[in-house]
């Protein structure tokens, strides 16, 4: 084997922590009261150092609801001091649990959340109305290529190829949607494309780093140049002289399911969608599903973890890795679909804007798990609508720390600091048979 | 992290550090193998042979598959071409001579806008385009050595952008900020970009060195936080932003604080070419003869063995990450102090932040290769903007030629599969 110095490509050794480094361990038990105790003190600091008065009105209603509900109108001040309050009381109790040793109930940090968002919603939005349905769906949206790219991510990894080409294949997937929905007239033939596409840049990597062992985390990075440079070009040189006939799709309108649609509050925001996101919805339940329940998903989770293992009871290790990771690449690609087809119709260069790096976060957020991943980009895109949402109803708080989060949360989750995230055993190291 | 790791070692060869088998490193080799297991020595072995047969060879292939593959995506959207393709079986010479005039043109202008230029009769003018590909090359060149110094401790620096970006825009604060004479200001704000370049580069290695977190997820994660920090520094007027302006961007630097031409005001070359030379020079003394660079290529071969024979493993960690984040930073000052002195903004980094990973593959994170490899990207981007202008190719093309010629390196078997050259011999 060789070096850094013959050979151009070091080995990463998958993203798995280093053992040649005695990690210092923050105790799991005392991690929950900490956080509750960090947030609640930027609250309370928030409150103390600035002065708002007024009403805050929540909408909850859209116009368009079978049944309206009313606005809630609270008084910004004293909603959030009260809000506080109950934080304080919440951290409280979960210092109470700490110090009895007992368990810390899921019950809490949602009710925490819940109160900390109420009380900083209305101190910010203090004498304007914030609408509840349209900050929700536009998190949703916002976050909906995040969460098809981090699926592809998490069953990538749980395969044990390291995807950092998230990007590349939410942007190729776009790309390819454009043109084949133009071409044809039919946003579905998009969508099909998009997979395809997402798939070939699958197909790319693993030719890369499962058969030619190339480090996964250098064909990640190179691909997404690749992918930046060729959409470029191909936009530039094709794409824009002949923008009428190739890069102008029909765009996904929304498609409200007839009953679940008209529930006030949650049919607007979840069931008023395009059909791109209820395929999401039906695509999350069955990886989740799979990969836990199906013989399928304990050969790609074992191929993962001990591919020596797995090869000896007879699983073909690198063949199960091919198929998962173009399956991953698909479900990415079809997430690029929605950047092209449905946020804006047709492409654009770099039109992702880095969304794979926060799909990439949100699997390592996520724990390599499907539901949790899936939780952390829609956590992510909250954040990132919350930022527009504050910003444009002129709250001080500076939009850039809100779009920040995503980034400094995940930093804070691999470093152990907030549950430490571990990646699955042979993640991001290439199998060779003896 | 002891027990549960333990299977992992074992069936993850490839994911063992990284041997070193180069003729300056030979001693910390034996040093450091001494702790490896006979069938990792096998492998070095094998791995050796392959290197020592005709790499080379391979590497040229890989150069010529990528200009092949950019020469096809000329021809292809080249309207002429398109045109003569549609008679080709009436009068296939036109379809050729299209060929020829869409090939030769794009390269011959990339020619002209990196080496020498035939269209003007100034001799000086001809000369002009070498030195645009030198002042190119000065931030590739150091951001590459920032990669490169990080590879050969075997780890991975993705955070380019963020050590540049972080770096500009703390140089561009005291280039603008302050009235000082230049043989003060051009200094400190060159050395208080490098202090943020390794301050932001030092936050991975320092968390990998206590909390084992990987490199790699830490430095993208920075990359897009120093990106909203800068964005957010451009905001606010004591810090970046331009007094009675929206859009995001700082004032000018004033004259004390920019890197001074090199060849007169005609040539936009300016010094951050030489500072990279320098960089190239010491990087190249601290790997190959100083205490510290043994231990960053001990501790990249093996960091197990590495702790073993007494090298604080996560302080070199540390170490490396502030020394390659400095160098990234230098090539954030570059930018701003250099090539960009209108004032800094969120995208002085110019993708050179990944570039700077291909230039350190292409240059074998060798001082001397990242050398050659970064002006040969520097020729690449000045030839690319001609390219564009006079030929109306996009300069994008040059990233596909870029990173293919990347990935065909790294994969020599894949190139030899491509051209049906005999596979190296089994190991």
């Amino acid at each position: 084997m060789s070096t850094t110095m013959d050979r151009p490509t070091p080995e990463s050794g998958g993203l798995a922590p280093d053992d040649a480094v005695t990690p210092t361990r923050t105790a799991g038990r005392r991690k929950l009261p900490t956080i509750l105790g960090v947030v609640t003190v930027l609250l309370g600091l928030r409150l103390l150092t600035t002065s708002r008065s007024g009403d805050t009105t929540f909408r909850l209603a859209v116009d368009s609801d079978f049944a309206k509900l009313p606005d809630a109108v609270l008084p910004s001040s004293a909603t959030a001091w009260l809000m506080l309050v109950v934080c304080l009381a919440l951290t409280a109790e979960a210092v109470r649990r700490m110090l009895a040793r007992s368990r810390q109930p899921l019950w809490l940090p949602i009710v925490f959340a819940l109160a900390w968002m109420i009380g900083f919603l209305s101190w910010e939005a203090a004498g304007s109305r914030i609408s509840i349905v349209s900050l929700l769906a536009g998190a949703i949206a916002l976050a909906i290529p995040l969460v098809f790219g981090a699926l592809g991510g998490v069953l990538g990894e749980r395969a044990g190829v390291v995807n950092i080409a998230i990007d590349g294949q939410l942007l190729f997937g776009a790309f390819a949607a454009s043109i084949t929905a133009s071409l044809t007239g039919s946003p579905w033939a998009g969508l099909v494309a998009a997979m395809a596409a997402g798939a070939l840049m699958a197909l790319v990597l693993g030719l890369f780093a499962i058969t030619y062992f190339v480090d996964q985390v250098i064909v990640g990075v190179v691909l997404n140049v690749l992918v930046v440079g060729l959409t470029n070009f191909l936009f530039r040189q094709v794409l824009t002289p002949n923008a009428e006939s190739l890069n102008s799709p029909e765009r996904m309108r929304g498609l409200p399911i007839p009953v679940l649609g008209d529930i006030p509050l949650i049919g607007p925001i979840f069931f008023r969608q395009p059909a791109l996101v209820y395929v999401l919805y039906v695509i999350v339940a069955l990886v989740a599903w799979s990969l836990y329940r199906t013989r399928w998903g304990l050969r790609v989770r074992a191929v993962g973890e001990h591919p020596k293992a797995a090869d000896t009871v007879g699983i073909k290790v690198n063949r199960t890795r091919y198929r998962t990771i173009l399956l991953a690449g698909a479900i990415a690609g079809l997430g690029g679909a929605y950047y092209s087809l449905v946020s804006v119709s047709g492409f654009n260069r770099e039109m992702t804007g880095g969304a794979g790096y926060i799909a990439l976060a949100a699997v390592i957020f996520g724990k390599w798990d499907p539901i949790r991943a899936t939780l952390a980009a829609l956590l992510f895109g909250f954040a990132q609508n919350l930022a527009g949402v504050l910003s444009s109803i002129g709250a001080q708080i500076p939009p850039q720390l809100l779009l920040s989060l995503p980034y400094v949360i995940t930093i804070f989750a691999v470093a152990g600091l907030v549950g430490r995230s571990r990646p699955p055993a042979a993640d991001g190291v290439a199998y060779r048979q003896q | 992290m002891s027990d549960t790791d333990k299977p992992k070692q074992d069936d993850a060869p490839v994911g063992a550090p990284v041997d070193v088998a180069d003729d300056s490193t030979a001693d910390t080799r034996a040093d450091a193998g001494a702790d490896a297991g006979a069938d990792r020595e096998a492998r070095s072995r094998s791995m050796l042979r392959e290197i020592a047969s005709g790499d080379a060879l391979s590497g040229v292939l890989a150069v010529f598959l990528a200009v092949f593959v950019g020469s096809v995506m000329i021809a292809a959207t080249d309207d002429g071409v398109r045109e003569t393709l549609s008679y080709i079986t009436a009068r296939p010479s036109d379809f050729f001579s299209a060929l020829w005039d869409a090939i030769s043109g794009a390269y011959s202008a990339m020619f002209r806008g990196a080496v020498y230029n035939n269209l003007v009769t100034d001799p000086a003018q001809q000369w002009r385009p070498l030195t645009e590909t030198l002042k190119f090359a000065g931030p590739l060149i150091l951001g590459g050595l920032g990669v490169g110094l990080a590879f050969r401790a075997a780890m991975f620096n993705i955070g380019g952008r963020g050590q540049m970006l972080l770096a500009g825009g703390a140089a561009a604060w005291i280039g603008f900020r302050f009235d000082l004479p230049m043989i003060i200001h051009l200094p400190l704000a060159v050395l208080v970009g490098m202090l943020f370049g390794a301050l932001w580069g030092g936050i991975a290695g320092l968390l990998k060195a206590r909390t084992g977190a990987h490199e790699v997820i830490v430095t993208i994660m920075l990359n897009y936080v120093g990106y909203y920090l800068v964005f957010w520094a451009l905001t606010k007027e004591w810090l970046l932003a331009t007094p009675g302006s929206v859009n995001p961007k700082s004032p000018p630097m004033k004259d004390s604080a920019i890197l001074p031409k090199v060849l007169g005001d005609r040539f936009n070359l300016h010094f951050g070419f030489i500072i990279a030379l320098v960089a190239v020079a010491v990087v190249w003394w601290l790997l190959n003869r100083s205490t510290l660079g043994y231990r960053i290529r001990a501790v990249g071969e093996n960091p197990n063995a590495a702790r073993a024979s007494g090298i604080n493993v996560g302080r070199t960690y540390t170490v490396v990450m502030m020394l390659g984040g400095a160098l990234l930073g230098l090539a954030g000052v570059n930018q701003v102090l250099g090539t960009v002195t209108s004032g800094v903004s969120v995208d002085i980094d110019a993708g050179i932040g990944f570039d700077a990973i291909t230039v350190a593959l292409l240059g074998r994170s060798r001082p001397l290769g990242i050398l050659a490899a970064g002006i040969l990207f520097g020729a690449f981007k000045a030839g690319g903007f001609t390219m564009q202008a006079s030929e109306n190719i996009s300069v994008d093309l040059v990233l596909v030629v870029q990173s293919l010629i990347v990935l065909f390196l790294a994969a020599p078997p894949l190139v030899r599969a491509i051209f049906r050259l005999p596979a190296q011999e089994a190991k």
